[in-house]
């Protein structure tokens, strides 16, 4: 894209609010390039090309706040949003709160590229290798086996993006990040003319580390087949054991409720908990943004404030809520370095990349040790109540009779409560897994209420 | 508002000299290399909020976003391109771009895209958009919710709430020469209220809205929003844990819509019984529900959330019988669609912005009324839930597998609603609980306006509507075993 650079723009509001009148001011830029190719049935059914770049401006006068953000970057306009985003600022309410981050705070010569968020190779693949690893990749689905009969496409989807941030502090920083991702939905038929379906799909920031094409597309039919012939089961209370990628959601439920946001507003169970230990001294949750290549790696946040690895969870002890500057000072406490930052919106804390470290289980064992219980690989609904932990999901996956998959189940719900759950985990397994910017291993908690016929 | 047409379209000529030789010329690039159908989709998008927390006014915002998005679609598939700057290069580019998906030679064909104006009736209730009131009158509002739920029990130990309004100018231009504007309002009005008693703290949210103008809150007011969110939230400190296993739900009236939403709307939106993907794909005909039920998707009623004058594609929104006595009318169709089934499309094209796709989608979901009294039905049930309102909900399309989390529901004993129950969740099949309807009252409502849908990543405002209704078994996910 000509013109003037993300960071050059973000430095040209943060001077323009000054000089109309802001107090403190920050401004981010988001640039970015996006393609998508969808081939369906082998055919080519979508192909988007396009690019963005916006500005968000956030300016506190006296402890009033406000934000704007625009897509017209012209100069003229540029000096016009400014005014009026300090004009804006008036209507709010002096909060003593707000206020950029204390200089000690900020990151100084914040390093990208040792994060490795960038692929050039991204640039110069062409829009026939997209389709052909689309194609490749739905095909593999197809050729597993003859019950798979439609398909919702495979999708691949790539970004290549740059964004700045500079405050009226003095800070600047910017630097480019790509993502390339991939994802099959793979569709059978079963009995009584009910379809069954499974997804699968990769998500990198380089093209290397994207899984094959080709697995992604079998693994969605592998899937989809297990569906078969699922039924519910009777209402009971068993052992349920968690898939990697279910005990990413679960861990993601949890993480929510470690933070600043939810802290000042009440609104979370784990609010007067620090120090207490709520899980099995099998679990240890950490907050990683220094990971190389991850999607949650950043060199500064939001805020522009050095980021830092927080252990949220250490041997089943609350040990950490996630901050940014704002939630911080309101609750007494240091930015953890957690602001996340959208153009339109004020920072809220927020993960980089989570892990919840493995244990020396194989999924066999796990599996092995059930006598009769659940094999999660599907969540649905949003039935998680930060407030009181109250944990209630529709679900799926297969039983598990006498230590072994016994077959697929589905329209069950399993419910509990989230302090019980963790303090319930009374497996880990070794087969650490990453979905996007988090990863987990395979789990078992002791008890929870499966709601069936 | 007059002709709200006429004005968009005024808009972005005055703006932006985006004149008919101008969308004429883009059309021709689009079609250059072998398209069917071609379109330009026009966006001017002010978004305006105030938050409001800790008893005054915490941030106000501001998000103006503006671009266009051309499409060619080419049989089924479609190339797709966007820019937010509407100088003539920039669009020529992105027109080139989305051209692509068509094969055959670069050779431009010319194209007319001159306005023609309907004069339709606006479904828009407004004189003047919320985005053109003061601060100040917003900010009396705000107010107004903070003292009304504190007011309304001494537990109530927060209140957020938050005034949004959206003012968005769109313009279509086709390349069958179709031309239409439209300017869309809507509003939002959302409450939190937090109730402490000792250790225990329950939140609870409530909202409304819609395509109007600040007179909403005449007929719904911040106070009554705000003391319905501070009432569910103290209930919620004497409610039991729910029960689990198959039970008679009663769905109350109104927001129970939200079921129907994902339960069976989604599974008859065109795109998936295009592609086979749907549970209802092939079935239009044959019955696929209770004789009781009817469904409609209305995009037409006066001032609600879901309503459009005309679509993302510059069709007119329409009523679509969709399920009629229990029988399979038909499907939401966009352009796209239609063309694939041979039939008219039932102004159903929508995208969250001009950077995003068309999808056939819904717009205000809802059963029609039945001939039962909502008390009768309550005194029939031995054993059951009344689940009254939801936050939220997802189904899978292909199987219609749905569950919904209840927010506020109570059991039914001996045919009367006894304690609130907390941590309800509905799980289900769409067409199973769609035939297992045995009753349905006369008392249909329209939710107030709250609900978002979303789909393939693109979130819209949707409306959603019911009449009370029993439904002999669904599985109740509580823990009560």
């Amino acid at each position: 894209m000509e013109g003037p650079s993300p960071l050059e723009i973000a430095r040209r509001a943060v001077l323009l609010a000054r000089a109309a009148g802001a107090e403190q001011c920050d401004a981010i830029v988001s640039m970015y390039t996006e393609s998508n190719v969808t081939v369906r049935l082998g055919e080519l059914e979508k192909l988007i090309e396009a690019g963005s770049m916006a500005l968000g401006l956030r300016v506190i006068n006296g402890g009033r706040t406000a934000v704007c953000s625009t897509s017209d970057l012209s100069p003229l306009s540029l000096e016009r949003f400014a005014a009026e985003t300090v004009e804006l600022a008036s209507i709010s309410e002096p909060d003593e709160c707000a206020g950029l981050p204390g200089q000690a705070l900020l990151a100084s010569a914040p390093n990208a590229a040792a994060l490795a968020l960038y692929d050039e190779r991204l640039e110069s693949l062409s829009t026939e290798q997209k389709i052909q690893m689309a194609r490749a990749c739905e095909g593999a689905a197809f050729a597993t086996d003859p019950r798979i009969t439609n398909s919702d496409g495979a999708s691949l989807s790539t970004r290549i993006g740059h964004m700045a941030l500079a405050n009226s502090l003095g800070f600047e920083g910017s630097y480019p990040a790509t993502t390339i991702s991939l994802v099959v939905e793979a569709i059978a038929d079963d009995a009584e003319g009910k379809k069954r379906n499974g997804y699968w799909y990769s998500a990198e920031r380089s093209l290397h580390r994207l899984l094959d094409p080709e697995e992604i597309g079998r693994i969605a039919a592998r899937r989809t087949l297990d569906q078969l012939g699922a039924r519910k089961v009777p209402t009971c209370q068993v052992h349920v054991v968690f898939e990697p990628m279910m005990a990413v959601s679960l861990m993601g439920d949890l993480v929510g409720c470690a933070n600043g946001s939810a802290l000042y507003r009440g609104a979370t169970f784990l609010g007067g908990r620090l120090g207490e230990k709520i899980g099995s001294p099998l679990v240890t949750i950490t907050d990683d943004p220094s990971i190389p290549g991850r999607f949650g790696s950043r060199p500064f946040d939001g805020e522009g404030v050095a980021t830092r690895p927080n252990t949220i969870m250490a041997k089943g002890v609350f040990s950490a809520f996630l901050f940014d500057c704002y939630t911080a000072r309101r609750t007494g406490n240091l930015t953890t370095g957690s602001a996340q930052r959208g153009i339109e919106s004020l920072p809220v804390p927020g993960p980089s990349n989570l892990t919840l470290e493995p244990g020396q289980a194989t999924p066999e064992e796990i599996i092995a040790g059930v006598p009769s219980g659940l094999y999660l690989t599907t969540l649905m609904g949003s039935g998680f109540n930060p407030a009181t932990g109250d944990y209630s999901r529709g679900a799926g996956g297969f039983w598990i009779e006498s230590g072994q998959v016994a077959y697929p189940v589905t329209e069950i719900n399993i419910s509990s409560r989230m302090d019980a759950m963790l303090a319930g985990i009374d497996a880990i397994g070794n087969d650490l897994s990453w979905f996007g910017a988090s990863a987990a291993p395979t789990l078992r908690i002791g008890e929870m209420t499966v709601s069936g016929t | 508002m007059s002709d709200p047409g006429a004005i968009a379209l005024a808009f972005f000529n005055d703006r932006y000299r985006i004149d008919p030789a101008a969308m004429s010329s883009l059309l021709s690039i689009a079609l250059s290399r072998g398209g069917d159908f071609a379109e330009l989709f026009f966006e001017h998008r002010t978004n305006s909020a105030i938050q409001w927390e800790d008893q005054r006014v915490k941030s106000a915002s501001r998000n103006v976003a503006q671009g266009v998005g051309i499409r060619v679609v080419k049989g089924d598939a479609i190339g797709y391109a966007y820019t937010e700057s509407l100088d003539m290069a920039a669009m020529r580019r992105a027109a080139e771009t989305a051209s692509r998906i068509g094969t055959s030679d670069e050779r431009p064909l010319p194209v007319d895209a001159t306005p023609h104006l309907t004069g339709a009736p606006s479904h828009y209730g407004f004189d003047s958009p919320l985005t053109s009131e003061p601060p100040a009158a917003k900010v009396a509002l705000l107010e107004r919710a903070d003292r009304a739920a504190r007011a309304h029990d001494t537990s109530i130990a927060r209140l957020d709430a938050s005034i949004g309004d959206e003012l968005k100018y769109v313009m279509v231009a086709r390349s069958d020469g179709k031309v239409v504007g439209d300017i869309q309002p809507l509003i939002r009005f959302n409450v939190s209220a937090l109730s402490q008693q000792g250790e225990s703290r329950q939140v609870a949210r409530t909202g409304g809205g819609g395509r109007l103008g600040i007179e909403y809150f005449e007929q719904v007011t911040p106070e009554s929003l705000a003391i319905d969110a501070a009432r569910q939230a103290v209930l919620q400190q004497d409610a039991r844990e729910a029960p689990a296993g198959v039970l008679p739900v009663v769905l109350a009236a109104g927001d129970s819509g939200v079921l129907l939403h994902e339960a069976v709307g989604h599974g008859l939106e065109a795109d998936f019984n295009r592609k086979g993907t749907s549970n209802y794909t092939g079935r239009v005909g044959q019955p696929v529900a209770s004789p009781l039920v009817t469904v409609v998707d209305d995009g037409t009623i006066a001032g609600s959330r879901g309503s459009i004058n005309v679509d993302d594609e510059g069709n007119p929104a329409t009523r679509s019988v969709l399920i009629e006595g229990g029988t399979l009318r038909g499907y939401l169709h966009d352009e796209v669609s239609a063309r694939h089934f041979g039939v008219a499309p039932s102004g159903s094209g929508r995208r969250e912005t001009f950077k995003d796709y068309i999808l056939p989608r819904m717009t205000n979901t809802f059963m029609l009324p039945g001939q039962d009294t909502p008390e009768d039905i309550i005194r029939g049930v031995d054993r059951g839930i009344y689940a009254v309102s939801y936050s939220g909900g997802q189904v899978n399309i292909s199987n219609g597998d749905f569950v919904f989390s209840v927010t506020e529901a109570y059991m039914i004993e001996e045919g009367k609603l006894t304690s609130p129950l907390r941590n309800v969740m509905l799980i289900g099949n769409g067409p199973d609980v769609l035939s297992k309807v045995t009753r349905v009252a006369h008392d249909y409502q329209l939710s107030d306006g709250r609900w978002t849908c979303g789909k393939d990543g693109q979130s819209i405002p949707v409306g959603v509507g019911m009449p009370t209704v029993l439904v002999s078994g669904i599985t109740v996910g509580g823990t009560r075993v």
